[in-house]
């Protein structure tokens, strides 16, 4: 379970407790933030955070998943697996329409996974063990796979996994369909009106195939590209609605305080974003383990918890976030102890080599977050040069491995199968491509586990083999891995029911209603 | 050079200009001395508001780093680049603007072509673009900061350059056959020094400015702390922490003040009219 208190705070506001004791009730607008502006809001084709969290709102998967992760109905009404867990059978929801009125059919399901092939590269993968995709009739669904692949259930997230209306794509050229600048899902909102800079507007689907639901008429999506004027625009009233990420660290508190003011940390379980700092294993000081661990008991990672992030998140222990499955904290512990560092530094034969650091040019935070950890690896008698640079340039510099210690941070959607075995394994060193295994690390033996685990069944032996590649990873130090990040979501009281999933405001609109 | 001692200290402004130039520069020769830690270390718990504890008379900014100390450090960065770009676009200026004076017709034509095509871009603008595509360091911001102010210098020299070129004694040296180079050296430039050393006094207070505005933007250089970049970095958390933006806010105008000052006191003195009647 992820540490969902922020100060104490939730505490007294109940927003992951129980509302059952209300009925919601209809109608009202919510303003919301977004940022940063979207570069388009066709979820098959662009998944950046900010798409997904306007679109997931807009389009839906087959499934949805609790904040536990666990599947639940969502156009898939339900389904069943196979005995030899290679056969998975969908039966769709009947009576659920586009939202220009046209009905939603198997044929649709088969069309987007065609698209969601060529357009999305995590879907791509996703599907890599999928043999075919058949539909018996208009309201049936089977796919079957080449081997039984334990995280197949996790993959129809409305992100991950979107429905594309077949009648309005098939045939044109995707790239320039018109629809792409206005979309048409099946959810429980419509697009209605994107004014460039300023607003993104969705209004109510009357014809939502839940009954009753949504409870809102409109959500206004504002863009106010300046980190502090944010603030300032939910405390004057104009937004209700801050999104996790959309102010920053040191603000939370202040903007927590406020009256009639919620503040919650849930809403990110399937992402898990987990923080860490890419090591170059390839050339240099780096490419002795005995340097990495001493990076990594070197960073005083509960400082910049408690200082950089504001007590938000969590100390990382290994690869995986403490939420994703098969998750173990039976592993190697890097405690902050810089005498340890040096000790290890001198037996590995440093002798002050420069080392570059690339910190994240993702605001305030991160470039505090880089100013500190240098410190610390100064403080141990690392010779770091701080390189700095936009974020496309630090992009391209990891991409083409031309760092050798780098900032970052990525989700890792639920399964280690999914979201963690990428980092790390050797089929996954590409160069130019950013989010694979950058750093260089090679090792058979975890290639091997990584490759067991994804096909392994039953559960217990998944378990069995990530473990023991968790262990592995952290005597290694492939990486430095320095805190399971968390965006804590800020809003009014008044709204209620926003965060019930695990993938949160990205496709809470459904069930939230304003108390007025 | 007594003479020009004696007017300098006659004007106020001048010896208050000359005062804080004098403290500005000790500080940011011995003041690391006083303070060994690097001024990024954290050395506090953060937001510790100043004058609560004297081994942090500053109080700390964000990650709990001393501000008093990132002050003085702070100090050597940005006299450094104020006064190493200023000597630069001087080395680059001057014999530009020599030459076309000098030299006139085509050449001048020539160079004072390639000068205006600097003057028309906003050199604030083409200092960012600069930085931004040489990637932020010292080196950069302190070539970048002299690409961009050279030209007035040129310009000037040039207009000093013409009208000592038709004087007597210059055309007597021509006369006697001295060769051009020694002309300009010899004759021409120690006359015309006064105003660009007036100039130049000014030109370190803007480059100060400058550097200070672009570690503000964030392209600074990330291993150097300087005032522009403690101004920046508490920005954001003004509201919360006033002191950590006040402090060297306030050191930049105190130091950009004091070239000022000096720069007035400076024309003043060596001004011949000006001194000689004594005001």
């Amino acid at each position: 379970m992820p540490k969902r208190v922020l100060l104490g705070l939730l505490l007294a506001c109940g927003l992951t407790a129980p509302t059952l004791a209300q009925e919601p009730k209809t109608g009202g607008v919510i303003n919301a933030v977004i940022q940063p502006e979207p570069p388009g809001l066709m979820l098959a084709m662009v998944q950046n955070g900010p798409v997904q969290m306007v679109s997931g709102n807009i389009f839906e998967g087959l499934l949805r998943y609790s904040p536990k992760l666990e599947p639940q109905p969502e156009l898939a009404e339900s389904w069943s697996v196979s005995e030899d867990a290679k056969t998975y059978t969908f039966k769709l929801r009947k009576g659920v329409t586009w939202h220009d009125g046209k009905p939603f059919t198997a044929a649709d399901v088969l069309f987007s996974v065609e698209m969601l092939k060529q357009t999305h590269a995590r879907a791509r993968n996703n599907l890599a063990q999928v043999d075919k995709v058949e539909a018996p009739d208009d309201y049936t669904v089977v796919f079957t796979l080449k081997q039984p692949f334990g995280p197949f259930l996790g993959i129809f997230e409305v992100g991950s996994m979107p429905m594309v209306p077949k009648h309005l794509y098939e045939g044109t050229d995707w790239k320039t369909n018109p629809y792409n600048n206005a979309p048409v899902g099946t959810g429980p909102f419509m697009f209605r009106e994107w004014q460039k800079g300023s607003f993104i507007r969705l209004v109510k689907n009357p014809n939502y195939h839940e009954k009753g639901k949504p409870y809102l008429d409109e959500i206004y999506w504002q863009i106010i590209p300046d980190a502090a004027a944010r603030s300032v625009a939910y405390e004057t009233g104009k937004v209700d609605v801050l999104p996790g990420g959309s102010v920053e660290n040191f603000d939370v508190p202040r903007l927590s305080k406020l009256k009639d003011t919620c503040v919650t940390g849930a809403g990110w379980e399937f992402f898990s974003p987990l923080a860490w700092l890419w090591l170059n294993n390839r050339q240099g000081p780096l490419a002795d383990k005995r340097v990495r661990q001493a990076i990594m008991y070197a960073i005083d990672r509960d400082f910049a918890k408690d200082v950089i992030w504001n007590g938000l998140g969590k100390v990382a222990t290994g690869p995986s976030a403490s939420t994703i499955k098969y998750y173990t904290d039976d592993v190697k512990k890097y405690p902050y102890d810089p005498a340890k560092a040096k000790a290890l530094l001198k037996e590995a034969g440093y002798k002050g080599e420069k080392i570059r650091l690339l910190p994240l040019a993702y605001g305030e935070t991160w470039q505090r977050w880089g100013e500190a950890v240098k410190q610390n690896l100064q403080d141990v008698g690392m010779n770091i040069e701080t390189i700095a640079t936009d974020v496309a340039g630090g992009n391209q510099k990891i991409g083409d491995w031309d760092y050798d210690i780098a900032f970052t941070y990525l989700y890792q959607y639920g399964d280690p199968a999914l979201g963690v075995g990428r980092n790390y394994i050797s089929s996954a060193i590409a160069k130019g491509q950013m989010f694979n295994n950058v750093e260089g690390y090679s090792n058979p033996e975890i290639d091997k586990l990584f490759a067991d685990g994804a096909v392994a069944t039953p559960d217990s032996k998944r378990k069995e083999i990530y473990e023991k590649a968790q262990k592995i990873l952290v005597e290694d130090v492939p990486v430095a891995w320095m805190l399971e990040l968390q965006f804590p979501t800020i809003m009014r009281c008044k709204v209620k029911n926003l965060i019930t999933t695990g993938i949160g405001v990205n496709d809470g609109f459904k069930d939230a209603w304003l108390d007025k | 050079m007594k003479q020009f001692w004696k007017s300098m200290l006659r004007s106020p402004s001048g010896v208050i200009g000359l005062i804080i130039l004098v403290l500005a520069i000790s500080v940011a020769l011995f003041g690391p001395m006083l303070f060994p830690n690097s001024p990024w270390r954290m050395v506090q718990r953060p937001f510790l508001p100043p004058f609560t504890l004297s081994a942090v008379p500053l109080g700390t900014d964000a990650l709990g780093r001393d501000v008093f100390a990132g002050m003085i450090f702070g100090a050597r960065v940005s006299l450094l680049v104020g006064l190493v770009s200023t000597l630069v676009a001087l080395i680059v200026g001057v014999p530009i603007g020599a030459m076309a004076g000098y030299f006139g017709g085509r050449v001048d034509d020539a160079l004072m072509r390639f000068t205006e095509f600097f003057q028309t871009i906003p050199s604030f603008a083409l200092a960012i673009v600069l930085v931004a595509i040489l990637q932020p360091s010292i080196y950069s911001i302190v070539t970048s900061i002299a690409l961009v102010s050279w030209p007035p210098v040129a310009r000037l020299v040039r207009g000093e350059v013409l009208s000592l070129r038709t004087r007597e004694y210059v055309q007597a040296a021509v006369v006697t056959g001295q060769s051009n180079t020694w002309i300009i050296m010899r004759e021409i430039l120690p006359n015309a020094l006064s105003p660009v050393i007036v100039l130049a006094s000014l030109m370190v207070a803007t480059a100060i400015l400058l550097e200070s505005s672009l570690s503000f933007l964030g392209l600074g250089d990330p291993n150097l702390i300087s005032w522009g970049y403690m101004v920046g970095a508490g920005r954001t958390v003004i509201r919360q922490a006033w002191w950590i933006t006040v402090f060297p806010g306030v050191a930049i105008l105190i130091s950009v003040l004091g070239l000022n000052l000096i720069g007035e006191g400076l024309n003043d003195a060596l001004n011949p009219r000006l001194s000689r009647e004594g005001r």
